[in-house]
């Protein structure tokens, strides 16, 4: 857990430079919240406190990290609320939890508040140290994307740019998502220390720009190459944040490599499915949650067979 | 000719703490007191043939076998039967057991004719001799080696693998046997081999121990047999992972190495089988790690059976000042058996003996199953232990029997990975202790029915 909060240090910091201290703030308060409303259902539960394992203040710092900088600070209070007691602890604490705790806090604060979860900030004229960088509100690349498809707002197309501050994270979206460059230090770390697996974000990942390819390929836009738009649909929203640190969350994934792959396999084609025709610009959220649903199903065909029942038949016993 | 080895999946690398490697095998002096178990072996205890104050020499039968799965026992030195009682076992039962006191003398009785032309022996004398020898599976199991090498009818052997891989950590009892007297564990491989009618014999050595190698090799040239380098990755040891990694066959789950044509043998119970063929010796003694930081001096032994577990520590030294001892083990860390009395007997599978330091024993609360997976990847049979866990902790163990509880072979690689904490190989243990009872009970019940 310590190393996983250690991981996405890089992506926080990010996030401050790209959105000013507030970001800090809120990835601390969802923190605390989520530690002291585990603490409160240890005692209500009468389990024994388990704030040790820093799984709660995972939790918030996921959460804080999915949240828009702007989000105030009950917001913050209530996702975490959500999080830890909807999410974990109605289900027995560490282990038994079937969701994400941290997207069942994202999702439903932003079923909740619509409006204030998508009120991104724009990045523009950020200097260091300051609270929040602007004001303004502007549209996430993915938003952009999203009325790009329509054939009607063709020309809003235009409005695709560089994808090299995709990459860095200098553009709006959630405090802890935008920088593709911090989650993937974040992310290497991770998979050099093998806590997560490197099949499920390269296959996550990987699926996403072939399927927005495909989906791009019969569909081109205009002024739009496929690079750019593949880059985009990697690049911005969540992906990263999701591939590298949601998507391998040990508790609500499968067991096996194999299973990994599929759940990532399936990550991947629900999160193109809803940025490609669903009625939300990003699909992340949803689709980590839906394939976690389809976890214990996974793990049970993928078992596999012991050492020496599956393969008997395969393994002819020769002279 | 040398083939190369298969790869098992999963297992993992233990710090391998062998602190005796270096330390030649030492005897044992004679002690005042034997303290002989009459079950040392799978099956029938042997079934005693002297009584309290009868004269005994040392080879001399002091029990003989119970039943067809049974194995006698032997004095191991000339004195007197003090007494006829118990004595506790590794896993906490009351054995039955023979106090030899000894006359100091050490006489050995008329011993058993040499089979000097063994090789041209009828294989059942070598078998009989096996069996009169009390020979039993000396690298844990125990298992009465004469059943072993009879198969049934019509059931043919074409391997014979001798297990010098020795992959427990710490011990070093067989290593010792292999540098010091390989050409009885040849002679013993090759009687084996004869009894059995096998076209092929392996000595499976893990790699790091390449003076043994060396020296196996060299022991094994102009013989048909072979010396095979195995990888270093526990469990290779275990017999259905070494008869993978030597033959590449897979032995089919709830089968014995029978099935797939092979028979594995430890080097001791190998090198003990030569001794009975070639010197007429019954198996009394045997060598024993005795190891673990807080020893003063750790060391292998040839120790008598009946031996107690608190005269070989003495004998290393007793423990180091100011070191707690945490733990006494029978065995190696990984698949030993942690015993609560030092006034245990080194019996004829007694291959190590180990303690731990307060300090590198580390206790653990368990925590709650993360489903990081580790366990997946470490379990040499491929199954679930994570699942399995928590199938058992909410005593599921009809559904633990579906997903294949029955296959563990209790390595412990899972608890020894398990980041929690949890004790996974102690669920695994109580599962397949529920799941055999529960067979037993139905068994017992459609007999029952029939009558």
């Amino acid at each position: 857990m310590l190393w996983v909060m250690a991981a996405l240090l890089p992506a926080l910091a990010a996030g401050v430079a790209v959105f000013g201290w507030r970001a800090l703030y809120v990835t601390l308060v969802c923190m605390l919240s989520c530690v002291v409303f585990e603490y409160a259902s240890c005692r209500l539960l009468h389990h024994e406190n388990s704030v040790g394992d820093a799984s709660a203040a995972l939790t918030g710092m996921l959460l804080g990290m999915n949240l828009p900088v702007t989000a105030p600070t009950w917001m913050c209070v209530v996702g975490s609320l959500l999080a830890i007691g909807l999410g974990k602890m109605c289900y027995g604490g560490l282990g038994g939890n079937p969701f994400n705790p941290a997207l069942v806090g994202r999702v439903a604060l932003f079923l909740a508040c619509p409006k204030e979860m998508s009120f991104w900030v724009a990045p523009n004229g950020c200097a260091l140290g300051t609270w929040v960088c602007s004001t303004l509100t502007g549209a996430t690349p993915l938003a952009v994307l999203k009325t790009s498809a329509t054939p009607h707002a063709a020309a809003a197309s235009q409005g695709l740019g560089d994808l090299l501050p995709l990459f860095l994270g200098n553009i709006g979206g959630s405090l802890g998502e935008t920088s593709a460059l911090a989650l993937l230090i974040g992310g290497a770390v991770l998979i050099a220390l093998r806590i997560i697996r490197w099949q499920v974000p390269l296959v996550y990942i990987a699926t996403v720009a072939v399927i927005t390819g495909i989906a791009f390929l019969c569909k081109p836009l205009a002024n739009v190459t496929l690079a750019s738009y593949v880059g985009h649909q990697v690049l911005g929203g969540g992906l990263f944040l999701g591939a590298f640190f949601m998507a391998t969350d040990m508790v609500t994934t499968p067991l096996s490599r194999k299973g990994a792959v599929v759940f990532a396999l399936g990550c991947g084609v629900i999160t193109s499915v809803i940025r490609l025709w669903g009625a939300f610009p990003e699909g992340v959220s949803f689709s980590i949650l839906i394939m976690n649903t389809l976890t214990p199903l996974i793990d049970r065909c993928t078992a596999g067979r012991p050492f020496g029942v599956a393969r008997t038949t395969d393994v002819e016993v020769k002279a | 000719m040398t083939t190369k080895a298969n790869k098992f999946y999963g297992g993992v690398h233990p710090h391998e703490g062998k602190l005796s490697r270096r330390d030649a095998i030492l005897a044992a002096p004679l002690q005042p007191l034997y303290t002989v178990p009459l079950q040392m072996h799978i099956g029938a205890p042997a079934k005693a043939v002297v009584a309290k104050g009868d004269k005994v020499l040392r080879g001399q039968v002091l029990g003989e076998a119970g039943g067809f799965v049974s194995a006698p026992v032997h004095s191991p030195t000339s004195g007197t039967v003090r007494e006829v009682t118990t004595c506790l076992g590794v896993n906490g039962a009351q054995l039955p057991a023979l106090v030899i006191e000894s006359d100091g003398e050490d006489t050995e009785c008329e011993p058993m004719p040499a089979i000097a032309d063994w090789e041209n022996a009828d294989p059942k004398t070598l078998l009989k001799r096996i069996a009169d020898a009390g020979i039993v599976g000396m690298g844990g199991a125990a298992f009465p080696t004469a059943v072993k090498l009879s198969p049934p009818p019509g059931r043919e052997v074409d391997t014979l693998i001798l297990n010098g891989v020795e992959c427990e950590p710490c011990l070093t009892a067989d290593h010792r046997l292999m540098l010091e007297s390989p050409h009885q564990v040849v002679s013993g491989a090759l009687i084996v081999g004869r009894i059995l009618g096998v076209k092929r014999i392996v000595i499976a050595i893990e790699a790091n121990k390449q003076d043994a190698i060396g020296l196996m090799r060299e022991a094994v040239s102009g013989t048909p047999v072979d010396v095979m380098e195995l990888r270093v990755r526990y469990p290779q040891g275990a017999e259905k992972q070494l008869i993978y990694a030597v033959t590449g066959r897979v032995v089919p789950s709830g089968k014995l190495p029978m099935d797939v044509r092979c028979v594995v043998m430890n080097v001791a119970s190998a090198a003990a089988c030569g001794d009975a063929v070639c010197n007429g010796r019954p198996l009394y003694e045997r060598i024993t790690t005795v190891t673990g930081t807080p020893l003063v001096n750790p060391r292998n032994y040839k120790f008598r059976i009946g031996t107690l577990y608190s005269t070989a520590l003495e004998l290393c030294g007793g423990v180091k000042e100011g070191v707690e001892v945490a733990k006494v083990i029978s065995g190696g860390p990984m698949m030993g058996f942690s015993v609560y009395s030092l006034d245990i007997p080194v019996m004829k599978n007694t291959s190590g003996i180990l303690l731990l330091s307060d300090e590198e024993l580390r206790q653990f609360s368990p925590s709650a199953c993360i489903r990081c997976g580790h366990c997946n990847d470490a379990c040499p049979m491929e199954l679930q232990p994570g699942i399995l866990s928590v199938q058992i902790e909410h005593q599921k163990f009809d559904l633990a029997e579906k997903w294949h509880v029955m296959d563990c072979i209790e390595c412990g690689c899972c608890a020894y990975i398990c980041p929690a904490g949890r004790p996974l190989v102690q669920h695994m243990r109580r599962a397949k202790a529920v799941v055999i009872a529960a067979r037993k009970a139905a068994s017992a019940a459609a007999q029952g029915a029939k009558k």
